[in-house]
């Protein structure tokens, strides 16, 4: 075996707050009242001078060593934050690290997006030229597989119309029948899998799982821990800028969620402050309380209260939740417009849902708030999660004690006993 | 073992390349997006446009138009002897294919910020895409300039292009992209960090014109202050232009070679300050 990537001592920091002030006028102000020797003339009094220079660094990734063979797929696993984007913008070379080195055999491509670079006014057809060369295709390649990649995305009759006009599906199904069709030696992939329709999540999934059985090497970053484990041979798991554990798949996710869960630190749900200019969560309560691990009587009802603000009238804004298992199964998706459309002027509003008593088995699960603009973007995903345990009080299995059912769900599925004559 | 693995790594991604290591090999491996490139601009600049193309000949006719109405007949500013309609419009043409491609490169990180952040390609693409489809428009609207000089020579006005020197255009027209794209790369770097060089760019390219020979002939500039006029390295291209298919215009080796060193050194700047550029902006645009 072969090593594809690897990864030396690789290190990446961000400088918090400002870097200058913005304005050639202010930068040059302040560095004649430095030259001078005056306090900084832009401060407002009362603030503490700082300096530029003074700014906090954050280490994205620090001193981060790992190999890659060729061939293996990896899934990338942690929490928002952790310094998995920065890695895949590294690799990707969007971005340079600060220290280290990545070194790399074959071919990368890198999928952060589906669609990149696709022009409004130009046709499918163009616009597939023109995305193919940006992730790296020449000309010949693109022509030689120009058919089989509209007929992947299935919009062969409005390939000569501009994409403007098409719906946000087809759009996308034609980005990643581009992005399907690149053959590079190593495939870097982010969470594209984000957007689409489940049918086209299902497409991209089967995708990848080709890739790798072609015997290239796959980078996989993904919240989805079931993506993870039904296509990567080994994860690598990254917590706050450093690698944590890296091996079989199995293994990692499963010492990931546990950790997810005995996370001590955390005793109150945090909100993300995500400073959208559309949408901001203000309030999270669980059975009217904002502390994690509050345990819940499976006979009871599993209240979720949601107070956010709306900052701009918007389209196809959907508020809701997943359910998972502790495993990383996911139980469920829902949101507030599954039924009925939700008209919402701006203002503070307050959203109640309702996981219906005798229904989740015994056992730990969290909830993870999603909040997103139809085929447009994620506004929270895997941002705010909440965790809880259900414990077993109902009538079910009662009669056994210490016999606790397997699965997800514990329903009442209305057993009726008759003698046949 | 060890040896002969470290020897096959095709990519190594490191903080910080050499200054001047503009990877060119690896842009000639990306002709064919700096070609959908080009044809992305024409493309998409005149979709849904009732005259599309036409308007490759109209601006500049405009502008001439304008320009001998308020100069030539207004202003009655001097033009070596030309006719004011060829006078005038191949300042104009001449002058909008450099701020054309100083405007558009001086835009590659702010507009392109969204693509560069997401997918990696040679950023010198952009630019250089730029510069080609600026090329086009020219040579069209070139093209235009010619046909009006030849319906001017039919109507019996004495024109004396200098065939030499049109040989030697290709080499101007050079020396204007080089300019175009040195000034253009450096505020595009700059304005990663200062969003105000987006405005003076508008502005100052506006005022910029004015000094430079498009609305009057160096000839007609006092001695004393031709060296001010001069220094502008826009200004032997324009007259040397003018010289070559109109025979008139004050133009010399010196004056020429002057430009084409500027030409040099600010390309080279450029190139240095976008090569740091690209490989952080991401971080703080």
């Amino acid at each position: 075996m072969t090593t594809a990537i690897s990864v030396e001592r690789l290190s990446k920091t961000y400088r918090l707050g400002q870097i200058g002030t913005g304005t050639f006028a202010h930068d040059l102000n302040l560095w004649w009242a430095r030259m001078r020797g005056k306090p900084n003339p832009l401060l407002r009094i009362g603030d503490k001078d700082h300096g530029n220079r003074d700014s906090k660094e954050i280490w994205a990734l620090k001193d981060v060593n790992f190999k890659v063979e060729q061939g293996e797929v990896l899934g990338i696993i942690g929490r928002n934050g952790a310094g998995k984007s920065t890695l895949l913008k590294i690799l990707s070379r969007v971005t340079a690290p600060t220290s280290g080195r990545i070194k790399v055999k074959g071919r990368i491509a890198s999928l952060l997006e589906v669609g990149t670079g696709f022009h409004p006014d130009l046709t499918g057809r163009e616009n597939t030229y023109l995305n193919g060369a940006i992730l790296g295709m020449s000309r010949r390649e693109i022509d030689r597989k120009f058919d089989e990649i509209v007929d992947f995305s299935g919009v062969e009759k409005f390939i000569d119309t501009p994409v403007k006009r098409y719906s946000s599906g087809m759009y996308v199904r034609l980005a990643f029948a581009v992005a399907a069709h690149l053959e590079p030696e190593i495939l870097v992939v982010d969470e594209v899998l984000a957007v689409g329709d489940a049918e086209f999540q299902k497409k991209c999934l089967g995708k990848m799982g080709s890739v790798a059985k072609e015997g290239r090497t796959v980078l996989f970053v993904s919240h989805n821990i079931t993506a993870i484990n039904q296509l990567c041979r080994s994860a690598l798991w990254i917590n706050k800028g450093q690698i944590v554990a890296l091996g079989e798949t199995k293994t990692i996710t499963t010492q990931y969620l546990d950790f997810q869960f005995t996370n001590e630190n955390e005793k109150t749900i945090s909100i993300k402050h995500t400073q959208d200019e559309i949408f901001q969560l203000t309030d999270v309560k669980i059975n009217g309380a904002t502390a994690q691990d509050s345990v819940i009587n499976s006979a009871a009802p599993v209240e979720i209260d949601l107070t956010y603000e709306i900052h701009k009238i918007t389209n196809g804004l959907r508020i809701g939740f997943d359910l998972y298992a502790r495993d990383g199964s996911i139980l469920l998706r829902s949101f507030d417009d599954d039924i009925d459309t939700v008209k919402r002027s701006t203002g503070t509003f307050l959203a109640q849902a309702r996981i219906p008593p005798n229904l989740l088995n015994e056992g730990k699960y969290y909830i993870d708030i999603a909040v997103g603009i139809h085929g447009v973007r994620w506004i929270l995903w895997h941002d705010v999660t909440i965790r809880f345990e259900i414990l077993s009080a109902g009538k079910i299995n009662r009669n056994y004690a210490g016999g606790k059912h397997p699965g997800y769900f514990l329903v009442d599925a209305d057993w009726k006993t008759l003698q046949l004559p | 073992m060890i040896n002969l693995e470290e020897e096959n790594w095709s990519l190594i991604i490191e903080p910080q390349r050499g200054l001047l290591d503009l990877r060119l090999g690896e842009l000639w491996r990306y002709k064919d997006l700096v070609a959908l490139f080009v044809r992305r601009d024409f493309v998409s600049i005149y979709k849904q446009t009732i005259l599309g193309p036409l308007w490759y000949l109209i601006q500049p006719l405009l502008t001439t138009i304008t320009f001998t109405v308020i100069f030539g007949n207004i202003a009655s500013l001097p033009t070596d002897g030309l006719p004011q309609f060829l006078f005038y419009m191949s300042g104009a043409v001449v002058w909008s294919y450099f701020s054309s491609c100083l405007t558009k490169t001086s835009e590659t990180f702010v507009q392109n910020a969204n693509l560069f952040g997401k997918v990696y390609f040679p950023r010198l693409a952009v630019p250089v895409s730029i510069l080609i489809s600026s090329l086009i428009t020219f040579i069209i609207q070139f093209a235009m300039f010619v046909l009006f000089a030849l319906y001017f020579t039919l109507r019996g006005t004495p024109i004396q292009p200098n065939w030499l020197w049109i040989a030697l255009s290709p080499i101007f027209i050079i020396m204007m992209a080089g300019l175009g794209l040195g000034f253009g790369i450096i505020i595009s770097s700059l304005t990663t960090k200062y969003r105000d060089l987006r405005f003076m760019v508008q502005f100052g390219v506006q005022l910029l014109m004015y000094a430079t020979p498009v609305i009057y002939p160096v000839s007609s500039i006092p001695q004393r202050f031709q060296w001010i006029i001069l220094a502008n390295p826009m200004t032997s291209i324009i007259e040397a232009f003018r010289y070559a298919f109109l025979g008139a215009g004050t133009v010399s080796v010196n004056s020429l070679l002057y430009s084409f060193c500027f030409m040099v050194v600010i390309v080279a700047v450029g190139s240095v300050i976008f090569n740091r550029v690209e490989q952080t902006f991401m971080d703080t645009v």
